[in-house]
């Protein structure tokens, strides 16, 4: 029903294999890039093509490889990130699952575009068999010629590494992730030119999976083919939507960007759950600020989301039904965030905790009015942390002030959990009991 | 001591990375895939092979979920807390597999085959809710399906911890 290109090859219950991928026409665009094309063309076309960074900020992909000097020193690396610990998502998971090559392929042309001599593919510890996976098939693409050196008898050589993370979701920020490949504690870096100074001081490009993947799509069917995948004008090309929650088929589908959640929600995603009526959903990622039912029609890309106030993210939707407690759900986020934050700086530090526990106080019964002012205020606070990591995920809290005060204020009134018969002490068996 | 055999192959993988220290989370992968924990000896000596200070291996041992500075069981349990598996069972899959198991968060069962942790989303919302052991998925769990699941995985051959 809805043009498949990046999921094209994909299979039940196996990922496609090269020969399969190459059937395609899959590392043919290598091949002709290889033979008549310059570092140049290449990000022309990716100009054309309007394709955007599919890892959550949506910076546009050519502009950051044009960042990188044509007299920049060399090595110069590549990063493909499947770090993916934005909760809810699982898009590159799949990715990987169905069609690893594409994502092969993409890698080799985004280092040929800024003359690259290697990529580090990074993923995260839940992914071990994925990583195993790509390490697999990167043996595969370097036997069949298409990695290592002079590639198809040219003077280009390439080599992908597999780069395990031990888990930790800030290592999924670009500069964090390049501190945590040189075996530093993987805190972001502010003003760091990574295309002029990332891995070892050298120029070093880092790209989501999925926006790697569309790369070869993109160059092999021209950069206005791509544009024309969107639903809105000025989107481009397909989306891997994550939908999970409340809804009869959660899963992840290739969908023209910028298709109206509603269409995502009743008809791909089957509706909610018998039983289950919409309350909000999350749009992409827990990044992103709670959506209530009248937004039911925004266009989910980057440009539609923004026009009603609200974030695009990594296009992970999470839907919550009229039984979820929306104060307990901003609780376990805001719980996520203080776990994963990583300690560098004061406000996104001690900042989560401290909402952490007013929500809480607020969820056991124990709430009171001037939290609600106490909550926003630190919301406003999360602005100011060194790194985007506080004010993405303050967004949950926002949304939950803005859509559901009155939710807070039946807490705080009825000094209770409306949602609940009765108060369950909160992951009451994380700690051990203190001793008497 | 680590064996001669495993201290050779890591050198060998140190040799051939663009820096030593790019290493340091295989090195103590492998150093806790060992000892079954990344023990205080594991941090010397993985920290020696590296050119590190074992503070500044610390640094990234104390920062990862994956790397386990106290001993665990031969199965560590990463139960997803994330919002998804959440809105399934208001965490009360997690109390159950405590209960079950007779321990809180990080320790190890009597019978030393079980750690639960709470670990940041797992990447499996489809299947909600979900846990992934030594670095298989299960998804859509029960308390039923857990039961049958700690079941299958005692029989599995596995002398140590993975640590996926």
């Amino acid at each position: 029903m809805y043009e498949q290109v990046l999921f094209k090859n994909r299979r039940s219950g196996r990922p496609a294999t090269i020969a399969e991928y190459r059937a395609g026409g899959g590392y043919q665009v290598l091949a002709d890039v290889i033979r008549e094309k310059s570092c140049a063309d290449l990000i022309d076309c990716l100009k054309e093509s309007g394709l955007r960074g599919r890892g959550g900020a949506g910076f546009p992909t050519w502009r950051k490889w044009s960042f990188v000097r044509p007299d920049a020193p060399h090595p110069r690396y590549i990063g493909a990130n499947t770090d993916e610990m934005e909760p809810g998502t699982y898009k590159d998971r799949v990715l990987v699952n169905t069609d690893p090559h594409l994502i092969i392929e993409g890698i080799i042309l985004a280092g040929y575009a800024i003359r690259a001599q290697k990529a580090f593919y990074f993923i995260r510890p839940t992914y071990e068999m994925d990583a195993e996976l790509i390490e697999g098939e990167v043996r595969v693409a370097k036997e069949a010629g298409f990695l290592g050196d002079r590639i198809l008898g040219s003077d280009f050589s390439f080599d992908i590494v597999v780069h395990r993370s031990a888990g930790r979701y800030i290592c999924g920020e670009a500069t964090a992730m390049v501190q945590a490949i040189m075996g530093k504690r993987a805190h972001p870096q502010k003003d760091v030119h990574m295309t002029d100074k990332g891995l070892w001081d050298r120029p070093t490009v880092v790209n989501n999976a999925e926006t790697l993947a569309c790369v070869p799509l993109i160059i092999k069917n021209g950069g206005a083919w791509f544009k024309g995948l969107a639903r809105t004008p000025n989107a481009a090309g397909t989306k891997l939507y994550c939908i999970s929650g409340k809804v009869n088929r959660p899963g992840c589908y290739e969908l023209p960007m910028g298709i109206p959640f509603r269409e995502i929600l009743e008809n791909v995603a089957g509706g909610m759950l018998p039983g289950s009526e919409l309350k909000a959903f999350i749009p992409g990622g827990a990044s992103t600020s709670y959506m209530p039912p009248k937004f039911l029609d925004v266009a989910m890309d980057d440009e539609g989301l923004q026009a009603v106030g609200h974030r695009f993210g990594t296009g992970a939707i999470m839907v919550f039904d009229q039984h979820s407690c929306m104060v307990a759900a901003t609780l376990n986020l805001m719980e996520y965030f203080a776990r994963e934050s990583c300690g560098f700086c004061t406000p996104c530090r001690e900042g989560f905790p401290y909402i952490r526990d007013l929500l809480w106080r607020i969820e056991k019964g124990e709430g009171k009015e001037e939290y609600i002012t106490m909550l926003r205020e630190m919301a406003g606070h999360m602005q100011k942390a060194y790194c985007a990591f506080a004010p993405g995920a303050a967004e949950p809290l926002r949304g939950l002030l803005e859509y559901f005060e009155a939710e807070i204020r039946e807490h705080i009134s009825q000094r209770r959990c409306p949602f609940k018969e009765q108060y369950r002490p909160y992951q009451e068996l994380w700690y051990p009991p203190a001793e008497a | 001591m680590l064996p001669e055999e495993l201290r050779q192959q890591l050198e060998t993988r140190i040799a051939a990375a663009e820096d030593p220290r790019e290493q340091a989370i295989n090195v103590m992968f492998e150093v806790q895939r060992h000892y079954g924990y990344l023990t205080d000896e594991g941090v010397q000596e993985a920290a020696a092979l590296l050119g590190m200070t074992p503070l500044e291996l610390e640094e990234l041992a104390t920062f990862y979920d994956f790397i386990y500075r106290e001993p665990v069981g031969r199965f560590v349990l990463h139960v997803c807390d994330g919002v998804v598996c959440w809105m399934f069972h208001d965490g009360s899959l997690f109390d159950y597999m405590c209960r079950k198991l007779g321990v809180c968060a990080g320790e190890v069962s009597a019978d030393g085959m079980f750690t639960v942790l709470p670990t940041a989303c797992i990447g499996y919302c489809d299947h909600a809710p979900a846990m992934v052991i030594n670095g298989q998925f299960y998804g859509n769990l029960t308390p039923e399906r857990i039961d049958e699941i700690l079941e299958q995985v005692k029989t599995l051959p596995c002398d140590i911890v993975l640590c996926r």
